[in-house]
């Protein structure tokens, strides 16, 4: 990372692991348990996200001297509702099918916490590089997870990935299916999502102890 | 042998693999260690003891599986026999053969499977192996259809163990039953082996669309479709009926209940305030169809107008409350809460029951919700105790009255 400082190089770094921000601060779970039974919709939630924090990061650090803090939560929103629509209008004319699966979520994107809350802890601090720097970095942690999660719900419970089926044909029987082995109806339901989500604590938890709270 | 054993272990005290052996060793012989400091209460029924006791009380619900599973089969292929006679139709080694070819795979799947886990959670933990699984094996096998692929209650067991138990901390800090965790999760991953009328028979699944095609509905099932079954009382309560391995028989359910309870094993409160429980549920729902609240078209017609305490002698219910509901570590443990504990388990069982869409069953779910709910019910049961004390104290007059001359003796003796 010749490119960036020591200091600017963490703001990226840190939150894809010890400050992931699903696994450590345990934001934006919600829209995690929704849209992650498919790798393909995770996909394209984590870029979404990732547009809007990037650029409503810089927006509202451009803007951070100008904003009275009484009224910060509104010009806040503000900024993140019209990033938002410019992603949900992009995706309904390039990937319509897909617009329909993640539905209402993209438009939930303004109330991810992850987004206000850097918003609040970050931009309204800090100068635009560095706020940018921040709002890709907490983006792609977020991202990380949720594929991560989508690929295994995706595998276990459909048997593909991004719709390919890598298992087999389950009705043709076909890899894996002619042995005898089903899909896990479990894993489609979004309370699998939490659980696969609390395993991900589990082991990150347990390689690095220092992250363990105190009880 | 057993001096040898002893040895062994002072040898390989604090060696990674310690537990494990220990286990083993406390398994066949008493520890020859004792307490050296400290008033301690010297009683026989340890956790060992305690878990014996429960396994023994399920065996007769197990051989009885062995038997029904070879029964429900042939009789399917060849039509329920006319003059039925216990020892000619049921008890008979063409039936147990079936039953111990079908059934005694799924008991060694689920011990070896959850033991392994359990030792090998012992290991990394360096704790000792904690004996909790030993009534979760036994109980996973008889709350299953016969024909559940191994494979499919491998993958279960390793789920319920792990993140119904291991999570939290391992035997006696978990929130939920682990062996309904196991039965849930198959329920919700793999419904199509868990409901429907061709599971609870052996081969049923694999002869589906073939000429030999055999099926045995469930008396909830065949209910729930508001068609009607041909199981008469006596079948019900003896359990001669299709079901999950273990859960038909009333009778032995009942007598293993009534052995749990002189044994002071299980809480005799869940069971009565479940039973009961039960019963009110099924009344109301009686009555809504007496007063003729219901119209017949309605598809909750034929399991809302079931008898009452009929709902007791069919499905899982009866071994839930007496197996299940009664577990020590998730259920309530104030004496006042076991009885709201117990009766929404039954009222609940019955209630979703009858209103569950997708399967006529709910004893597991309705047991797993008062799990969660079981440490809030203690709560308020321990602060209305508080209360009640408080209360108490503040009417009573005190004799004798209090004086300063209390507090100068206090600070002479201090």
């Amino acid at each position: 990372m010749a490119l960036l400082s020591k200091k600017d190089a963490n703001l990226i770094k840190d939150p894809l692991a010890d400050n992931n921000p699903i696994t450590i601060q345990v934001l934006g779970i919600c829209s995690a348990l929704a849209i992650t039974a498919e790798l393909k919709a995770s996909v394209v939630m984590a870029i979404s996200v990732l547009f809007v924090l990037g650029v409503g990061n810089v927006v509202i650090s451009l803007i951070r001297n100008m904003i009275p803090s009484k009224i910060r939560i509104i010009v806040q929103l503000v900024v993140v509702a019209s990033l938002v629509i410019i992603v949900d209008q992009v995706l309904k004319a390039f990937a319509y099918e897909l617009s329909k699966t993640l539905s209402v979520f993209v438009g939930l994107i303004i109330t991810n916490c992850i987004i206000m809350g850097r918003f609040e802890a970050f931009a309204l601090g800090n100068g635009p590089w560095r706020s940018f720097l921040d709002g890709i970095g907490n983006a792609l942690g977020y991202g990380v997870i949720l594929v991560i999660v989508g690929f295994f719900r995706e595998l276990l419970g459909s048997g593909t990935l991004f719709g390919i089926k890598v298992l087999g044909d389950p009705v043709t029987k076909t890899g894996l299916y002619s042995i005898g082995y089903e899909n896990n109806g479990f894993m489609i339901i979004p309370p699998a999502a939490l659980i696969v989500v609390g395993i991900i604590i589990w082991v990150q938890r347990s390689r690095n102890r220092a992250l363990i709270e105190e009880a | 042998m057993k001096e040898k054993l002893h040895q062994l272990k002072l040898k390989y005290q604090g060696k990674k693999m310690a537990p494990a052996f220990n286990a083993l060793h406390t398994f066949l012989y008493m520890p020859n260690e004792t307490t050296h400091s400290g008033a301690h209460v010297r009683a026989a029924d340890d956790l060992k003891r305690t878990m014996n006791t429960v396994i023994m009380a399920l065996v007769p619900c197990l051989l009885f599986g062995m038997f029904n599973a070879g029964y429900q089969h042939y009789s399917a292929i060849n039509g329920f026999p006319e003059n039925f006679s216990l020892f000619d139709h049921f008890l008979t080694w063409e039936n147990f053969l079936v039953g111990i070819t079908t059934v005694l795979p799924l008991v060694i799947v689920s011990y070896g499977v959850g033991l392994a886990i359990e030792f090998l959670f012992a290991v990394i933990k360096g704790h000792e192996v904690e004996e909790g699984y030993l009534v979760t094996g036994m109980l996973v096998p008889l709350i299953i259809p016969v024909d559940t692929p191994l494979w499919m209650l491998a993958i279960a067991v390793a789920f319920g163990v792990v993140i119904g138990k291991e999570v939290f901390g391992g035997t006696g800090m978990n929130i939920l039953n682990p062996a309904l965790t196991i039965r849930a999760f198959l329920f919700f991953a793999y419904p199509t082996w868990m409901s429907g009328d061709k599971v609870w028979v052996h081969e049923g699944v694999q002869r589906a669309g073939t000429a030999d095609a055999i099926s045995g509905e469930t008396v909830l099932g065949s209910l729930a479709q508001g068609s009607d079954y041909a199981y008469s009382l006596s079948d019900m309560f003896y359990g001669f009926i299709p079901g999950s391995v273990g859960e038909t028989s009333t009778l032995l359910i009942v007598l293993g209940g009534l052995f749990l309870i002189f044994s002071k094993i299980a809480s005799w409160r869940i069971m009565l305030s479940a039973v009961v429980g039960a019963l009110a549920m099924g009344l109301i729902f009686n009555g809504i169809v007496d007063a003729g609240w219901l119209p017949e078209y309605s598809k909750f017609y034929t399991l809302m107008s079931f008898p009452y305490w009929q709902h007791l002698l069919v499905g899982g219910l009866a071994f839930g409350i007496v197996f299940m509901a009664t577990d020590p570590v998730t259920g309530s443990q104030t004496n006042k809460g076991k009885w709201y504990y117990g009766f929404f388990i039954g009222f609940l069982s019955v209630m979703i029951r009858v209103f569950n869409p997708g399967y006529p069953e709910g004893v597991f779910l309705a047991i797993l919700l008062m799990n969660v709910f079981a440490p809030t019910i203690d709560h308020y049961v321990v602060k209305g105790n508080i209360k009640k004390r408080l209360k108490r104290f503040k009417t009573a007059t005190i004799y004798p009255k209090a004086s300063d001359e209390v507090d100068s003796l206090k600070t002479e003796t201090a």
